[in-house]
């Protein structure tokens, strides 16, 4: 699939640079019989399809979509029906071939109705497998795709590609979760000093590093052995074993490291509820109802974790003084 | 996905038998074998492994299947949420998807 494409460019320069004009283009000499390909004009997966493809003649109609990959435009109902017809009058595609047959990727399903191009273009679309590299088979077995070819897998590698994707988009989030530790460091935790302050902040912030890097790539990667449903639950479980280490680690009082165990919960929660956008197995309703049921949650964790770190600054050395 | 589970019961999915005419659509475009066909009609074998990507009920000739379906990504609802409320409405947008 392409979404280890989408990775690589999200963490690229320019989406600009990862576009293909669109139109009809020429590949392997094809004739007059050759199968005509309809696919999207994000670069990456028109190399993708040519690398699968090598040796074959075959005709490619790439339509636009704006540099997106198939299943995010066919979500968003810019890869259509009508833009696939569209393309295939400009192209004047029926004087081109002499069949009438246009084969599409399944994962543009969402946002083509099928049957209406006979009607807008005069071709009927075939669609094809979910993955490229099942494209030579598809055609060798005449247009013919198994059960196992219609279906999306979700394997590790790929988990962790698009784990990737995340840790683009989570970049301004980061910059204002930096900035919130420094504030708060400096409200007492930090000491009142400059080296406090950077100290007690940015060990804070690496309370969130690790509840990020928790939710991204820990829960993906034990998606499975993870024994709970919900991914904001997976991302609770796995935070609070990567808040609870942290806090061994760092071997500071008990209520400083209350304080990182439940932030670092509640943000490997809130991120492992945001992978959810790169699985294809998430439904919006799922995603819906773990929003609702864990977020409330997450920022009361959060909350109490600032409150815990900074009254034990404040008060801190009160408590003890009382006990000893 | 038989390997990977989310949620149970609580996809908007819904299949009228009685409207299906059996042409295969449905199975053809489910990414995750939701659907199978039988003797003339479709089957309806995991509704809990949906992802409502629509794709099932767009490729219907008959309108024998319904689903609201989306962009199942948190930060679009989320964006979602808060474009509700008039004063953010400026600054979300509700389709703000990544990819
Ligand atoms: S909405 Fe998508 S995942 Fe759900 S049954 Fe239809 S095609 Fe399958
Ligand atoms: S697409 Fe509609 S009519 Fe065709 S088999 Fe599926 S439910 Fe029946």
């Amino acid at each position: 699939m392409d979404r280890i494409g989408v990775a690589l460019v999200r963490l690229g320069i320019g989406r600009d640079h990862y576009r293909v004009a669109p139109g009809l283009y020429a590949l392997g000499e094809p004739d007059a019989q050759s199968p005509v390909l309809v696919t999207c004009n994000f670069k990456l997966t028109f190399d993708q399809l040519r690398r699968e493809l090598a040796g074959r003649p075959f005709w490619l109609l790439v339509v636009e979509t704006y540099g997106i990959n198939v299943w995010c435009a066919a979500g968003k109902r810019s890869f259509s029906a009508e833009e696939v017809a569209g393309r295939v009058r400009a192209a004047g595609l029926d004087k081109i071939v002499t069949h009438r047959d246009l084969i599409l990727p399944q994962l543009a399903a969402p946002g083509v109705a099928v049957r209406k191009l006979p009607k807008l273009c005069g071709f009927s679309g075939v669609f094809g497998p979910v993955r490229a590299e099942d494209l030579p088979t598809f055609l060798d077995a005449g247009m013919q795709a198994g059960p196992e070819m219609r279906k999306v897998r979700f394997p590790l590698r790929e988990r962790l590609t698009v784990a990737l994707v995340e840790v683009h988009v989570a970049r301004k989030f980061m910059a204002w979760a930096l900035a919130a530790c420094l504030f708060i460091a400096f409200l007492g935790p930090g000491g009142f000093s400059l080296t406090g302050v950077l100290g007690a902040g940015f060990a804070a912030f690496g309370t969130v590093v690790a509840g990020f890097l928790t939710g991204v790539f820990l829960v993906p990667a034990f998606l499975r052995q993870i024994p709970v449903k919900a991914f904001a639950a997976k991302g609770l479980l796995a935070g609070s074993l990567t808040g609870l280490a942290l806090a061994v680690l760092l071997g500071r009082a008990w209520p400083e490291g209350a304080a990182a165990l439940m932030a670092c919960a509640a943000f490997a929660s809130w991120f492992a509820m945001h992978y959810t956008g790169s699985t294809p197995f998430t439904s919006l309703s799922g995603v819906d109802r773990e929003m609702r049921r864990y977020m409330p949650l997450q920022g009361a964790l959060l909350v109490l974790a600032a409150i815990l770190w900074l009254t034990w600054a404040w008060w801190g050395d009160t408590v003890m003084g009382g006990l000893s | 996905m038989k390997e990977f589970r989310h949620l149970e019961n609580i996809v908007t999915l819904e299949y009228y038998r009685e409207k299906c005419v059996g042409c295969g659509a449905c199975s053809t475009v489910c990414p995750h074998g939701v659907f199978d066909q039988d003797s003339g009609t479709a089957l309806l074998m995991d509704r809990d492994g949906c992802m409502e990507c629509g794709a099932c009920a767009l490729n219907c000739p008959t309108q024998a299947i319904s689903v609201r379906s989306g962009v199942g990504c948190a930060k679009a609802i989320f964006y979602g949420w808060l474009s509700a409320i008039p004063f953010l409405r400026r600054l979300f947008v509700p389709d703000a998807c990544s990819s």
